[in-house]
């Protein structure tokens, strides 16, 4: 079946009501995450993964209700960079770069109008991009042996601090936390229990959910008990807006430019939407600017928010096709997928088309409902943010508990969330980053298990690691990836910082 | 308050020991029963509750409804454990198990627990194990593939989608010992998260050979990228499966069921076991449940009560001789 059917299929899956009304929920609830400042959309698809559960959704519906959260945080994040210059997330930072300086002298409706019109087009070229490319990888990850594998997990490993990433020396030390995590359980190689103690609770190791609610919406939970944030943020207002058509067709080669590069940022493994927005306002600036950048220029706010949302579906492809994440966000969204006992991977496509495709789709439909929700409607959003947490956090708490509680019915869980909750406290406070802890937990048994597999197979033999032509270019790719940031990256975030302190001064 | 509850128990008791006294066989079932599924939702635990629970109330068997419990937790070790301790007496409960089940127990993976301890039911169809390999290999017979492993036991690397140990592992080992290959643990098994999993691999050409069950190959076996050697069965499956020959036909009495049955808690009555055993011959034969079978390629596998709880010592003390043979257990 050609993929033009299949898509079509799928939009059969994503056009029934029950798959609209999660595409919608998600859409708004993942606005409201990315727009709060500090909730990610990491943490908006955490926070949410336990609600799938306690409504005992089916892997389709949850998958479209959390992706909806994932693709509407996305959208979420520029508008308290635009409003406020708090970025709503890490990848909106590049936003408020032109959106703050358009706010202050009164198009604040315009820049978040044409954001959210280039952050469609980012979504959308880049749902394209994952049509046409997640089908032809999935028939290349046959070719993937365990000694390709190993060289993928090393790529995502060793590309996790980023461009982006302020202290490679604290990845290193949350990789490894995750990494130890993982070793608790079942060791499918051997069939021998590791650190478990004799008790059945952890005999199937610890699970990756209960690990991720926990560091990331309980631990926001104890931020909010300590400092007290009863109140919500500032209410803005908003001017009326007055866009034209020929200001959308001024944006539209940036939006394409951010769109392109940001997707491909998001295909690799580790880097994510935050290299895809700062990629794409770089070049955009490069390419294009006549002095107006940093100044409140309209292309200086399309192209990373082309650029953020289209590296969020781009990181969808190696998720879908070979299991590994390209971004912090699908590793979460991985996480739960293992959960409800769906494989991704290259099986996924042939084993369920229906939730692959009808996924996809209502990627297509979401955006839609994102684009219609943020003009008209974004008011509404800006009215949200002056929600005081103190209503927020409490309800965050219970769909938690609730949602942990309802996956295996046993109390044990809620002491390990709140456990990770504590854990993900302590690392915030000392700033060690908390995704890489998720990948290592996700990545490592992955790794362990393709390293053993290729050495059986070699009969001991080391060099099997790096003896065909893919694993040499993995391994190429994940030594730049490694070395690279170490060399530009300091000079990348001095101008990054130097252009964030000029816009704001 | 406390005066009148126990008035009340005491009716209550008196009330079923009359009962019982009077008429032994019509054990009444309550109105509604629990499954505990003890895996996440999806899998094949899971499954087996969903569908008998199902079938149980819309032939009326159960008034109320079935209620079907995830609890995940040590291959059904948490479930088992939950119901030797918690429930021993719910006459209301059944736990979905297979040989997942027998195989953990067997090698005494659930620690301090043992087959003993609950009442094993019936069982509602099986998957039967395969042996299988890529288009280009150059096996074309499990007979051929033996004897390259008595010559030598690295020579065929097998992928399966359980630990080590675990039931695809053992598939492979038994029908090695039924072959007479020696040496055992030489065989090399690489343990992966699933079979589709494995399956990739082994079309992928990047491992040997497949252990599995039939259920998990039929979309590569269709499509023409993998040769099943032989089915582990004691004859052929019904179609579509009717040209794979099994490993008996191929001199070797290698026979792999992965049951998908039931166990009731150690202190239920009597009474109540018989008529979940009932119940549950019932339900094979009913039309409901055949079509259940066909659907979901569940193939035929019949075995409950008395018959059961002796296949089930079995299977365990051969699980347990296999896993001593090869090192896995002392």
């Amino acid at each position: 079946m050609g993929t033009i059917e299949l898509l079509m299929q799928g939009f059969a899956v994503a056009l029934s009501p029950e798959s609209i009304m999660f595409a919608l929920i998600g859409a708004i609830l993942g606005t409201l995450i990315g727009a709060l400042p500090g909730l990610g959309p990491a943490n908006g698809v955490a926070i949410l993964i336990p609600l799938a559960f306690s409504l005992g959704l089916s892997p389709t519906s949850s998958l479209i209700l959390l992706t909806s959260v994932y693709a509407g945080a996305m959208y979420g994040g520029r508008i308290s960079s635009i409003l406020l210059n708090i970025p709503g997330d890490e990848p909106a930072m590049m936003t408020c770069l032109d959106g703050y300086p358009m706010a202050v002298k009164g198009k604040a409706a315009e820049a978040l109008a044409t954001s959210a019109i280039a952050s469609f087009i980012g979504s959308f070229i880049a749902t394209i991009g994952l049509v046409i490319l997640a089908p032809i990888l999935a028939k290349f990850a046959l070719k993937f042996g365990p000694a390709e594998y190993f060289a993928l997990f090393a790529l995502a490993f060793a590309t996790l601090g980023g461009i982006t990433g302020k202290n490679q020396f604290k990845t290193l030390i949350a990789a490894a936390l995750g990494l130890m995590i993982a070793t608790v359980g079942i060791d499918i190689s051997s069939g021998v229990q590791r650190f478990t103690y004799n008790s059945l609770h952890l005999f199937e190791g610890i699970d990756f959910l209960i690990a991720i609610v926990g560091l990331f919406a309980i631990s926001e939970l104890f931020f909010f008990l300590e400092q007290h944030a009863g109140d919500g943020l500032k209410q803005v207002a908003l001017n009326k807006l007055k866009l034209t058509a020929k200001d959308i067709l001024f944006v539209l080669p940036a939006s394409l430019r951010g769109a392109l590069l940001g997707f491909v940022s998001g295909v690799l493994p580790g880097a994510g939407a935050s290299l895809g927005s700062f990629v794409s306002y770089t070049l955009e600036k490069k390419v294009s600017d006549t002095g107006e950048f940093g100044k409140g220029d309209p292309r200086g706010v399309a192209a990373p928010e082309a650029g953020n949302n289209g590296a969020a579906s781009g990181a969808l492809v190696p998720m879908l096709t070979l299991g590994v994440p390209g971004s912090g966000t699908t590793a979460v969204l991985l996480a739960m997928l293992i959960s409800l006992n769906v494989n991704p991977g290259p099986m996924l496509f042939q084993q369920s088309p229906d939730l692959v495709w009808g996924v996809i789709a209502a990627l297509f439909v979401g955006n839609l409902v994102l684009l219609l929700l943020n003009i008209p409607m974004v008011g509404v959003f800006v009215k949200l943010l002056s929600i005081p947490p103190k209503y927020l956090m409490p309800i965050v708490t219970l769909i938690a508990s609730v949602g942990i509680f309802s996956i295996t019915g046993s109390a044990i869980d809620l002491y390990f969330m709140v456990g990770f909750g504590i854990m993900g406290y302590v690392l915030r406070k000392v700033e060690i980053p908390l995704v890489p802890v998720i990948l290592g937990m996700l990545l490592g048994p992955e790794m362990e298990k393709n390293l053993r597999h290729a050495l059986v197979l070699s009969d001991g033999d080391w060099t099997v690691l790096w003896s065909s032509g893919l694993s040499i270019g993995l391994w190429v790719v994940a030594l730049a990836g490694l070395i690279l940031p170490m060399v530009f990256g300091k000079v990348l975030r001095s101008k990054m910082k130097r252009s964030k302190d000029s816009s704001a001064a | 308050m406390l005066k009148t509850m126990s008035m009340k128990s005491v009716l209550v008791s008196g009330a079923a020991a009359l009962a019982i006294a009077g008429q032994a066989q019509a054990f009444e079932q309550s109105r509604s029963a629990e499954c505990i599924a003890p895996a996440n939702p999806g899998g094949g635990w899971d499954f087996t509750c969903r569908s008998v629970g199902k079938v149980l109330t819309d032939l009326d068997y159960i008034k109320g409804n079935v209620q079907t419990v995830n609890m995940a937790g040590a291959g059904g070790g948490v479930a088992f454990a939950h119901t030797v301790s918690k429930r021993a007496k719910d006459e209301a409960l059944i736990v979905a198990a297979s040989t997942a089940t027998t195989t953990r127990l067997a090698q005494g993976q659930f620690p301090g627990m043992n087959a003993d301890q609950v009442k094993w039911v019936g069982t509602l169809g099986a998957d039967y194990g395969v042996i299988a390999v890529g288009k280009d290999s150059k096996y074309t017979s499990l007979s051929q593939m033996m004897d390259a492993l008595k010559k030598d036991q690295g020579s065929v690397k097998f992928a399966g989608g359980s630990a080590s140990g675990g039931w695809d592992h053992l598939k492979v080992l038994i029908t090695a010992k039924e072959a007479q290959v020696e040496n055992l643990p030489k065989i090399r098994y690489l343990a992966f998260s699933g079979g589709s999993e494995a399956l990739v691999q082994v079309v992928g050409g990047h491992v040997d050979a497949f252990t599995g069950d039939i259920s998990e190959v039929k979309g590569f076996m269709d499509s023409g990228d993998l040769r099943v050697l032989a089915v582990l069965s004691e004859e052929r499956l019904p179609e579509p499966f009717d040209q794979i020959p099994t490993a008996m036909e191929q001199g070797i009495s290698s026979v792999a069921p992965n049951w998908r049955g039931f166990y009731v808690p150690g202190e239920a009555s009597q009474d109540s076991y018989d008529w979940w055993v009932n119940t549950v011959d019932e339900l094979y034969q009913t039309q409901e449940w055949k079509d259940v079978m066909v659907k979901n390629g569940l193939m035929p596998f019949k075995k409950s009560g008395e018959e059961f709880t002796q296949f089930v010592k079995n299977q365990t003390l051969d699980i347990q001789i296999l896993s001593k043979d090869i090192g896995l257990i002392r």
